[in-house]
């Protein structure tokens, strides 16, 4: 039997509609301009063919209203399409505040995915219908991508900073995810499977009853693990609630802008608190000596995200800004 | 048929022999042969690569080669096809060979240092197959860093190296091309009476003159970091592994331009020979080249949009890229409308040209998926941007030089190949390329990352067509090899001007004497005025 | 050299010396515009990390000796103006006065290059070579933490300087052989008042590798919180 064809990937969050309208308005531009280019040559190739060796065709140096015209055309059409798939990634780029937010951490040659109520996944990923998620990702070495086809969602991972996405998926189901950045030997085995689920089948699934292989039994959450960490590295010993400590106190910190030693002012985004745990020396919040010691190799970075996950917990100003951002 | 050789008169062919007379020629035309072999010879090298990356495709699991070995095999196909076949191919090859010889002039304004420029790329060459058969590199043509700067235990230094080497290659012929077009055209042509081939390669060499030192500084770098290890590009070090494809793009991307500008030149040439018509709107397509060459250096942002840089600079470079593709739009145009009302032959050259309009129409309208930003996120890294450049690289650039090396091979060598053999080629090739990369179209829009060395199932129907395309598209290239060096023993000897073609260069015997003219030419008409004179077939 | 320069003055390309000439100073043009390029985008990576990094980088740079640096510029300044005179010297037709003033710019350029080497060594002594050998202590360490500056930043500091200044010292390098060159070919009288296109080109030369100096001597030494 012949074998099918596929045209289309599957169509399954809110911006693959927007992306693949504007894919087929771009495909018909192409249809219509190369038939056109490729008739006329056809057209003209036949019709004023070489008769004899002694043919002497009419000199024509070029004509301005035709130059013009298929100047500003394609100008045109550029310009609509420009405007038009900008503002579609622009709209795009900010998740809605309302997202759950998972981390990933990309890595020769896994995901590890961790989901806020504590399960952590390996090349699955399991997600609710019709709820917007915002992924934030890092990476342990070199740069990764995560990609999600049926999303139309691609973003590099970078070592030493935070990149993210975010979707809402449309219809439940099984969808791969993808590297898509060169990675080394087995980037071609670095991909696993989103999973689509029912509200209520992701809630039965967290609480454990349909769980993979690839999840632990018991899982504490996020926040609580990074709460244990923030214990036993002694981050407690400064950072005092109550910013009686040697370290400023880091309720409500997150989101905050904070003024620095230097005079400067930054947002104390994930990036930011980042940062300060790995190279504290850097950026000094006024007011307070440059004495934390870094912790650059002694926590993962799944823990700094554990970490900061956190502090998120502790309270936040507003909901945390998303894109790059660097360290 | 057995044709005699072609001793009626002296030619550089003839003037002297022997391995040293060419090894240590300063003869333009023989440095362009010594080119001709060696691109030749590394095409064949990153061709074998290709063919065993479409071997492995051909089934899911890819069982031929082991991950890590597909990994060196997209890379040497990358590494060799972009440095050593697509830069030098047509500015090295035709360029050399021509550039003096259609502003009338002797030889290129530095002659040893155009000899340099060949021993350099061979040094480069051989430090790449060495490389390559020392076990091979595994970063892609693109060198990313921080895996080509920390993590790849492939040769990188030595790769990275050779192609810092070649680069001075392409810089010294730039050099050689601007300084000659400036100093050395023959009295009576004027800039507007240049023929567009120089044109071409006027806005090439510029951007082979400004863009190469920043790839070369790039790959400094990337050496010092990978034997140093102080933390250029490694973020835990305090360096920023996306400064390097900052600087990387910043030529590589004009580097699209050195390859498919002097195609574009190419064309401008076929299409009016075989027309018999001037070219339509010949300033609009001469400084369509500058303005290529000129915004070429403003776009390399597009590459980087899913890298997580600001939405600012992603809608700058957008609309950049979106400017960029006017000036190539409008060129397609003008080389179409030259047709219109002209005495179009069907030669092989002409057939290779139409062939290039086509397929670089598509290429080009396939670039608008990625210069616009919402559409690119999908299909950046994917079979999409493999399929569109490979119509751009391949369906372009070497479809013109083809079509190139087919209309000067008369004069080059002093024969003509079978016509029949090559209008056949042409089409094998025409079909075997479409074949081969647009069912990739379709990978890179169902989601299929480049570079895997095995992939889901659902993909693999689309990557047997392309696979059973790429063994037609061999067959297509095979097929000139075989009868154009045939034709160099057993091919009747052409005429001075075989297609009845206007340039300086059909103006002096095939193959021309060493110094090209017996007397340097005076012009008096501007470029392609095929009306105004009967045209003699000799 | 082939034969037909030998005996007509230029080489069988060209129609005539002017047409040499002129290719030849417009050929040293375009390579310069190269060269501007390849330090183009090595300042482009430094004003981007130094942007990144502004405490390491100024702190780097007050370990550099600034005495030393300006000296060198001096020197360099002056080595520019006996070039010229060599050039000056050339179109005059003036041959020992032009063997004198090449002599001369190749002693200022050596001295330039003696007194980088000294810096260098004082680097390797003190620890701050980057990959290598870098581990500041002492002095050089209060003046890091005093300016709260990382050391891995600074050791990229470093990095940068001792690349531009190493390419500048590799461009010196090369002028010097050519310089060496252009002596010999003066002394055997090759040059004339209606030849001398190399002495001119090799100036240009020269002289970019002069300004190029220029640049990095501000950027690396004195930009450095020493206002």
């Amino acid at each position: 039997m012949w074998p099918k064809i596929p045209f289309q990937p599957d169509q399954a969050s809110t911006v693959a509609r927007d992306v693949d309208q504007i894919y087929l308005f771009l495909t018909g531009v192409t249809v219509f301009f190369s038939v056109i280019i490729f008739a006329a040559i056809f057209y003209f190739v036949v019709k004023y063919r070489r008769r004899s060796e002694h043919e002497k065709p009419p000199e024509i140096e070029g004509s301005l209203t035709l130059e013009v015209t298929w100047t500003v055309v394609p100008a045109l059409i550029t310009v609509v399409v420009f405007v038009w798939s900008s503002s579609v990634y622009f709209h795009n780029a900010r998740p809605p505040r309302s997202s759950m937010e998972i981390f990933a951490i990309g890595k020769q040659w896994m995901w590890q995915l961790q989901h806020p109520e504590g399960p952590r996944e390996i090349n699955e990923l399991h997600v609710p219908v019709n709820v917007p998620i915002q992924i934030t990702m890092t990476s342990e070495d070199v740069i990764h991508d995560f990609y999600i086809p049926a999303f139309r969602v691609k973003k590099d991972v970078l070592p030493g900073r935070y990149t993210s996405i975010w979707f809402q998926a449309t219809k439940t189901g099984e969808y791969h995810f993808f590297c898509a950045q060169y990675c080394g030997a087995e980037h071609a085995g670095m991909i696993g499977r989103v999973h689509v689920m029912e509200p209520a089948d992701y809630a039965a699934w967290l609480a454990g009853g349909n769980r993979g292989e690839t999840m632990e039994k018991r899982a504490e959450t996020i926040e609580k693990r990074g709460e244990n960490l923030f214990t036993r590295l002694g981050c407690n010993m400064c950072h005092a609630p109550d910013g009686k400590g040697r370290g400023p106190s880091l309720v409500k910190v997150f989101g905050k802008r904070v003024k620095l030693n230097n005079g400067r002012t930054v947002t104390a985004d994930e990036a930011y608190l980042r940062a300060s745990i790995l190279t504290p020396y850097k950026e000094v919040v006024a007011g307070y000596a440059p004495q934390m010691p870094t912790f650059q190799g002694q926590v993962s970075e799944e823990q700094v995200l554990q970490l900061i996950a956190y502090i998120k917990s502790l309270g936040a100003e507003q909901q945390s800004s998303t894109g790059s951002k660097q360290p | 048929m057995h044709y005699p050789r072609i001793e009626s008169h002296v030619h550089y062919l003839n003037v002297n022999y022997g391995i040293r007379s060419w090894l240590f020629t300063t003869d333009h035309k023989r440095i362009g042969l010594l080119y001709l072999a060696s691109v030749t010879f590394m095409f064949l090298v990153g061709g074998l690569a290709a063919v065993l990356m479409r071997l492995q495709l051909v089934e899911p699991q890819g069982t031929l080669l082991e991950p890590d070995t597909f990994n060196k095999m997209f890379s040497t196909h990358g590494i060799v096809m972009i440095f050593f076949f697509l830069i030098p191919a047509i500015p090295a090859v035709l360029g050399n060979f021509l550039v003096p010889m259609m502003i009338g002039a002797r030889d290129l304004a530095f002659p040893r240092i155009n000899l340099l420029s060949w021993y350099v790329y061979l040094v480069g060459a051989i430090l790449t197959l060495i490389a390559i058969l020392n076990g091979g590199v595994d970063t892609g043509w693109t060198f990313y860093t921080p895996y080509s700067s920390t993590y790849s235990n492939s040769n990188v230094l030595l790769v990275g190296i050779a192609a810092f080497i070649t680069g001075f290659s392409s810089i010294l012929t730039g050099l050689n091309f601007i300084v000659t077009i400036h100093k050395m055209r023959a009295p009576g042509l004027t800039w507007s009476r240049l023929p567009l081939f120089i044109w071409a390669h006027y806005a090439t060499s510029l951007i082979m003159l400004l863009g190469t030192p920043v790839l070369a500084i790039t790959l400094v770098l990337l050496a010092l970091e990978r034997i140093l290890h102080a933390g250029i590009f490694d973020p835990k070090l305090g360096g920023d592994p996306l400064l390097f494809q900052h600087l990387f793009w910043f030529y590589s991307h004009p580097a699209v331009y050195i390859m498919i500008l002097p195609a574009m030149g190419v064309v401008s040439e076929l299409i009016t020979c075989f027309s018999r018509k001037r070219i339509f709107g010949y300033k609009v397509v001469a400084f369509s080249s500058l303005a290529i060459a000129v915004l070429g250096f403003l776009v390399w942002g597009h590459h980087m949009f899913v890298t997580g840089q600001s939405v600012y600079a992603g809608l700058i470079f957008s609309a950049l890229s979106f400017l960029v593709a006017i000036p190539s739009a409008i060129k397609v145009f003008n080389w179409t409308a030259t047709l219109y009302k002209g005495s179009i032959s069907h030669d092989a050259p002409m057939l290779y040209a139409l062939g290039f309009i086509g397929l670089f129409t598509m290429g080009g309208l396939t670039g608008l998926f990625l210069a616009s930003l919402a559409t690119d996120v999908h299909l950046n890294g994917t079979y999409f941007i493999v399929a569109h450049f490979h119509y751009i690289m391949v369906g372009g650039t070497i479809m013109a030089y083809l079509g190139g090396i087919h209309f000067w091979w008369p004069k080059i060598s002093g024969r003509l190949y079978p016509d029949k053999w090559a209008r056949f080629a042409a089409l094998v090739i025409f079909i075997g390329f479409n074949l081969t990369f647009f069912p990739q179209f379709l990978l890179g829009y169902l989601g299929m990352p480049r570079r895997y060395a095995f992939y889901p199932q659902e993909f693999q129907v689309l990557n047997v067509l392309s696979s059973a395309g790429a063994s037609v598209l061999g067959v297509g290239y095979a097929i000139p090899l075989i009868y154009l060096i045939w034709s160099l023993r057993y091919g009747p000897p052409a005429g001075p001007n075989p297609w009845g073609a206007k340039g300086l260069e059909w103006q002096t015997p095939s193959p021309p004497p060493t110094e090209n003219f017996e007397e340097t030419p005076i012009v008096t008409e501007e470029a392609y005025a095929y009306a105004s004179e009967d045209h003699e077939l000799v | 050299m082939n034969l037909s320069e030998v005996h007509t003055g230029h080489a069988h390309q060209f129609e005539d010396i002017e047409q040499q000439h002129e290719a030849g100073t417009l050929g040293m043009w375009a390579f310069l515009a190269t060269e501007i390029m390849f330090f183009g985008g090595l300042f482009a990576a430094y004003t981007i990390y130094r942007t990144a990094y502004l405490p390491a980088f100024e702190t780097g740079s007050r370990l550099l000796d600034l005495r030393l640096g300006a000296f060198n510029t001096v020197v360099l300044i002056g080595s520019s103006l006996t070039m010229a005179l060599a050039v000056r010297a050339a179109q005059t037709g003036e041959r020992n006065k032009l063997a004198t003033y090449i002599v001369l710019t190749m002693i200022l350029g050596a001295a330039f290059l003696g007194v980088k080497a000294f810096e260098y060594e004082h680097k390797w002594d003190h620890s701050l070579i980057p990959g290598l050998k870098f581990a500041p202590e002492g002095e050089d360490l209060l003046q890091i933490t005093r300016w709260h500056a990382g050391i891995p930043q600074v050791q990229l500091f470093f990095c940068f300087y001792f690349f531009m200044t190493g390419m500048h010292a590799l461009h010196m390098i090369i002028g010097l052989g050519l310089l060496a060159v252009l002596l010999v070919r003066s002394l055997r009288g090759n040059f004339s008042t209606h030849y001398y296109s190399p002495v001119e080109v090799n100036g240009l030369y020269w002289h970019f590798v002069d300004i190029v100096w220029i640049f990095l001597f501000p950027l690396l030494y004195l930009i450095g919180g020493r206002y």
